[in-house]
């Protein structure tokens, strides 16, 4: 159960607040308009970001001032999730182990989970030397990897085609249900949020609100959503 | 581990050696680079003292003056005449105790506490392929067309510049801003030390040079190259020498002492002519170098006591710097 | 958390450290003396004569870096590569190598006289102030051509053609595109010139000018020489850092250029008009060439003949050097590293002000400070190398940084999240982050210390050892009457400072 409570972040003339409870293994999308705090939303739950007040729970537990790499989270950013100078085993790896090393068990497990998303034979192969999807597929696998019980998405597919991306989402949707994890996914897209997610954060006027369910939300946005979605 | 090694007998101090007794000489750079006097003087004097000699090259008045009294040094080596009032009035040196009545110097010399080692006399030397009438007296100099161009040294940097300083004062007295004043058109420039100048010299770029009368020795006798040679003039040619002086504070003062006693011996002058290119201090003429021998000696040599030459040395150092402003 | 901790406060305590090492050494020189002493006429010449030489030589360098930049960014043609790389030897040339090329080129008996002589025309002269500015820009005009040529390709290739699909003629492109960005990079290549000229020493100690070409830093030479008066150098020193502190100041809102010339020439431009520009061009580039490499060349000719016969000596000296020239690379790229990443971090400004300090300060104030401060610790014999060293490594910290925190700062941008939500931190993130995407510019920054290191006189002599280094025995050579010799070290001297900077700044490319 991830819990946030009474959370307020000031930045210059933006700011966002949260008060919400989210139950383990449910899927929300976050959804707002630009510059509505969608992804400083997720900095704070992911570490990037100290809030001003308030607490971040998880199970209880008070994970607000722990550093990001050990909370219970996996992220996956809009940019940026591989390093171009590491090979796709090493960037795997580094689920397990950021110093790379690794006994003989966890490289067979770095080999097992790239084969699971599909990635057999291309370990030693450096990012630039794969597809756009590819790429996405070697970050899955180190969340694959890490197992986290709380995943965030940045919109990492965004630069995917349509086909390309509901084949990511059903990629993750399966990883998910085998971690059983929490996922917290922003989009700019209606229709992710529809086949993805059941219930979903609306981000508006300088707050993250409580998880509602999606289907009637985006039926029948507020005012803003709906200038948003057009 | 071999590359390890290099690396080691490349930047590890010189070892003192299995002798405890180490004599300290605190030296300028020329003297104890390979090419100067200073290896013969080592290993001359190790052969009988039963001590090693270190150098310790750099500025040597102003490290001194800065150490003081906790210097490590047992001797000081290559002091120049012209700055001794102020090594003097540092109170840091001992008496050298040599009898000073028998040198070979053409000034008079009574100091008992700097005892020089060798001597020369400020000069400007020519090539006669390019130039085929040097001037013949310093007012020739003087008066020569202004497209004959020379190289000085800066005074406030360089010892051989100031003495440029005291030869004309001497030379012109009152008039020497006249003198600055005629001079200045044909000097190329002023570099911060001697090397520079004479590099400049010998690259064709300067018709003379300021430097010493014993300068066409090296060329001579390294060179077999006779076409150097220093304008002899009338007026007088400035004195300069080079001092020894032990430190008062010294830790080894048998050995200090030793190595002052060994200064006037023929032994240590007969190495300085062609090691220092410099005439020796105490050595009869008939022992000198054939090169050195032949050289043109001026007639006259000019020199100011200690005291005059730190006198005048602000005022005529200020009427370089007006004549030179422009 | 705690590693990363660490990391940001070594960075403050580099740049806290560096600070005392620069301030400091002034107080102690002061301190020695007994207080500041005032200054005279002559050394309030020194300071507008520094001034006065360095806004020429840094406006002359920015000017002349114009019509060459352009060239070279709007003309492709076989070796362009090959010229672009050697029109940066200048500025990594050691200064004493410099002088007698330009000499040799230049000078009353150089070849380009020699031709205005055969030709009946005036002579060119190269002593005095003259020859301090030529010497300046020779230096800095390599670097100036760099950033203007960063600036050239900055441009984005779609507007040139937007521009030839408009039909611009060369003058509307020049009013649209270029100028513009000239407004914005001549001031910060400018101001980076200045600095660098103002506390230039050697130029001026080699070819001198005397009185009327003085600079700050020879006067402090002068005090400290001639009249021993520390309390004057002191003064002047902070005078010295007063007047770089004013310049930055008065011109705060100019950047200096990022990047410092590392990884340009992408190859890229605008393609050049046609007609009589390809022969102005042509001619422009051919200028620049033979300014900046006809005197490396002279050198060469004369130094190479004399090279077998150099005594060991010479080069045991040189491989002296060549290992303290390593050292103090290494030294200078940790630090370098260091401040980059505590700045990357948003760091505060006086963490990037102290990593520049040492451009501004006094290589002979800071000596002398250094031999005050650590008399009582250990001899001056022992503290020679190490203490030119950790100087020489302090002196190249502010181009290394120059070099390095953009990169530092992309790295933070790009991957600091993805780095902090793997944990990765310490020694891990250094090899498997840091350094792999920072090995161009440390590559650089460490070629560009080593060579500097290489070709530096020794500090100061207060420190000179039974150990000379390579610069060192050449001026011993010459102090010797051996300038044939001399040049043949020359030689030698320019060819590892190369091959240093060569050699780093190719292990940093490895990867690439």
């Amino acid at each position: 159960m991830l819990e946030l409570q009474d959370i307020a972040v000031r930045q210059d003339d933006f700011n966002l607040g949260a008060n919400m409870t989210l139950p383990t293994g449910g899927r929300f999308a976050v959804i707002g308009a630009s510059g509505s705090g969608k992804s400083t939303l997720l900095s704070l739950i992911g570490g990037f970001l100290a809030p001003d007040q308030g607490r971040i729970l998880w199970d209880g537990q008070d994970i607000t001032r722990m550093a990001a790499g050990n909370r219970p989270i996996s992220t996956l950013f809009q940019h940026h999730n591989l390093f171009p100078h590491l090979n796709v085993k090493q960037n795997v790896g580094m689920g397990l182990r950021p110093d790379l090393r690794l006994d003989h068990d966890q490289q067979t497990r770095v080999a097992q989970v790239l084969d699971q998303v599909g990635l057999a034979g291309t370990a030693d192969r450096k990012p630039a030397a794969l597809s756009g999807g590819q790429q996405s597929r070697v970050a899955l696998a180190r969340v694959l990897l890490r197992a986290r019980p709380v995943l965030l998405l940045d919109e990492p597919f965004a630069a995917l085609g349509p086909a390309l991306k509901a084949e990511m989402l059903g990629l993750l949707a399966d990883i998910a249900d085998d971690t059983n994890a929490t996922v917290l996914m922003v989009t700019h897209d209606p229709q992710d949020a529809r086949v993805f997610s059941p219930q979903t954060i609306l981000v508006e006027d300088g707050r993250a609100h409580p998880p509602q369910e999606t289907a009637p939300l985006l039926d029948n946005p507020p005012a803003g959503l709906r200038a948003y979605l057009g | 581990m071999k590359p390890l090694l290099i690396a080691t007998a490349l930047l590890a101090a010189t070892p003192a050696l299995a002798q405890d007794r180490v004599l300290t000489v605190y030296a300028s750079d020329y003297i104890a680079s390979e090419w100067g006097p200073g290896p013969t003087i080592k290993s001359e004097f190790e052969a009988f003292c039963d001590c090693t000699l270190d150098f310790v090259t750099g500025d040597i008045l102003p490290r001194l003056l800065m150490e003081g009294e906790s210097t490590d040094a047992d001797i000081v080596f290559g002091l120049n005449t012209d700055v001794t009032a102020r090594a003097r009035a540092s109170g840091l040196f001992a008496p050298h105790g040599q009898d000073t009545s028998g040198l070979s110097l053409p000034v008079d010399w009574s100091d008992d506490i700097f005892l020089p080692y060798n001597w020369g006399e400020t000069a400007f030397i020519y090539d006669n392929t390019r130039l085929e009438n040097p001037p013949a007296s310093f007012q020739e100099l003087l008066d020569a067309p202004d497209d004959l161009k020379i190289v000085i040294q800066d005074p406030r940097s360089s010892i051989s510049g100031l003495a440029l300083l005291l030869w004309v004062k001497q030379v012109y007295g009152d008039d020497a801003p006249d003198a600055w004043a005629k001079l200045a058109p044909k000097v190329l420039t002023v570099t911060r030390g001697w090397s520079e100048s004479y590099g400049m010299f010998t690259d064709g770029e300067a018709d003379m040079v300021l430097s010493y009368t014993t300068s066409p020795a090296y060329h001579i006798a390294a060179e077999d190259d006779l076409t150097k040679k220093a304008a002899i003039f009338p007026e007088g040619h400035y004195f300069m020498a080079e001092l020894a002086a032990q430190v008062a504070s010294t830790d080894q003062p048998e050995l200090a002492q030793q190595f002052m006693d060994w200064i006037l011996t023929p032994e240590f002058q007969k190495t300085i002519p062609l090691a220092n290119w410099s005439l020796p201090a105490k050595l009869p003429q008939d022992d000198w170098p054939q090169v050195m021998r032949d050289l043109p000696r001026p007639d006259k040599t000019l020199f100011y006591s200690e005291d005059d030459a730190e006198a005048l040395r602000q005022p005529a150092l200020d009427e370089w710097l007006r004549a030179f402003a422009g | 958390m705690a590693a990363r901790l660490r990391g940001v406060i070594s960075g403050r305590i580099v740049a806290a450290g560096l600070a005392a090492l620069i301030l400091g050494t002034l107080a102690a020189v002061a301190w020695q003396a007994g207080g500041l002493s005032g200054l005279g006429e002559w050394d309030w010449r020194a300071v507008r004569f520094t001034v006065w030489q360095a806004a020429l030589s840094a406006t002359l360098s920015a000017v002349l870096a114009v019509p060459v930049a352009r060239a070279l960014a709007r003309r492709r043609f076989r070796g362009r590569g090959l010229l672009v790389t050697l029109l940066g030897a200048p500025f990594i040339l050691p200064v004493i190598v410099a002088i007698m090329g330009l000499i040799s080129v230049f000078g009353r008996n150089g070849a380009l006289n020699e031709g205005l002589r055969a030709l009946g025309l005036p002579e060119l002269g190269i002593y005095g102030w003259q020859g301090v500015i030529l010497a300046h820009v020779f230096f800095n005009l390599p670097l100036s051509v760099r950033l203007v040529l960063q600036g050239w390709q900055a441009i984005p290739s779609e507007r040139f053609r937007l521009a030839s699909s408009l039909g611009f003629t060369p003058a509307d492109v020049a009013r649209h595109l270029e100028r513009p960005m000239l407004r914005a990079a001549l001031p910060g290549v400018w101001l980076a010139v200045f600095l660098v000229c103002l506390t230039s020493f050697t130029v001026a100690l080699a070819l001198g000018g005397g009185p009327r070409a003085t600079t700050v830093e020879l006067a402090i030479y002068q005090a400290f020489r001639f009249d021993f008066d520390l309390g004057r150098a002191a003064t002047l020193g902070l005078v010295q850092i007063g007047l770089c502190i004013a310049a930055m100041l008065a011109a705060r809102w100019i950047a200096i250029p990022a990047g410092f010339g590392v990884g340009m020439d992408a190859g890229q431009g605008p393609v050049g008009p046609r007609g009589w520009r390809i022969w102005s061009d042509a001619a422009v580039i051919a200028l620049a060439a033979g300014f900046l490499l006809w005197p490396l060349g002279a050198v060469l000719a004369v130094g190479v003949p004399r090279l077998p016969a150099l005594a060991p000596d010479v080069w045991w000296a040189a491989g002296r050097s060549v290992i303290m020239a390593i050292t103090s690379a290494l030294l200078a790229v940790t630090m370098c590293l260091m401040l980059a990443l505590t700045i990357a971090r948003g760091a505060g400004r006086w963490v990037e002000a102290a990593g520049m300090l040492p451009l501004i300060a006094s290589p002979l104030v800071l000596g002398t400070g250094l031999f005050i401060l650590l008399r009582g610790v250990i001899g001056p014999q022992q503290m020679a190398l190490p203490v030119t060293v950790a100087i020489n490594a302090a002196m190249a910290l502010p181009f290394g940084l120059r070099a390095l925190i953009p990169a530092a700062r992309s790295l933070q941008d790009d991957y600091g999240q993805l780095a902090a939500s793997l944990n990765l931190t310490g020694w891990a993130r250094l090899r498997y982050l840091t350094l792999p995407r920072l090995a161009r510019p440390l590559g650089f920054a460490a070629g560009l210390a080593a060579a500097l290191a290489m070709g530096d006189l020794g500090v100061i002599t207060l420190f000179a050892s039974d150990q000379p280094t390579l610069p060192l025995k050449l001026y011993q050579l010459m102090n010797s009457y051996r300038m044939a010799d001399a040049a043949g070290a020359a030689v030698l001297l320019m060819t590892l400072s190369f091959a240093l900077f060569w050699m780093f700044d190719r292990g940093g490319r490895l990867d690439a």
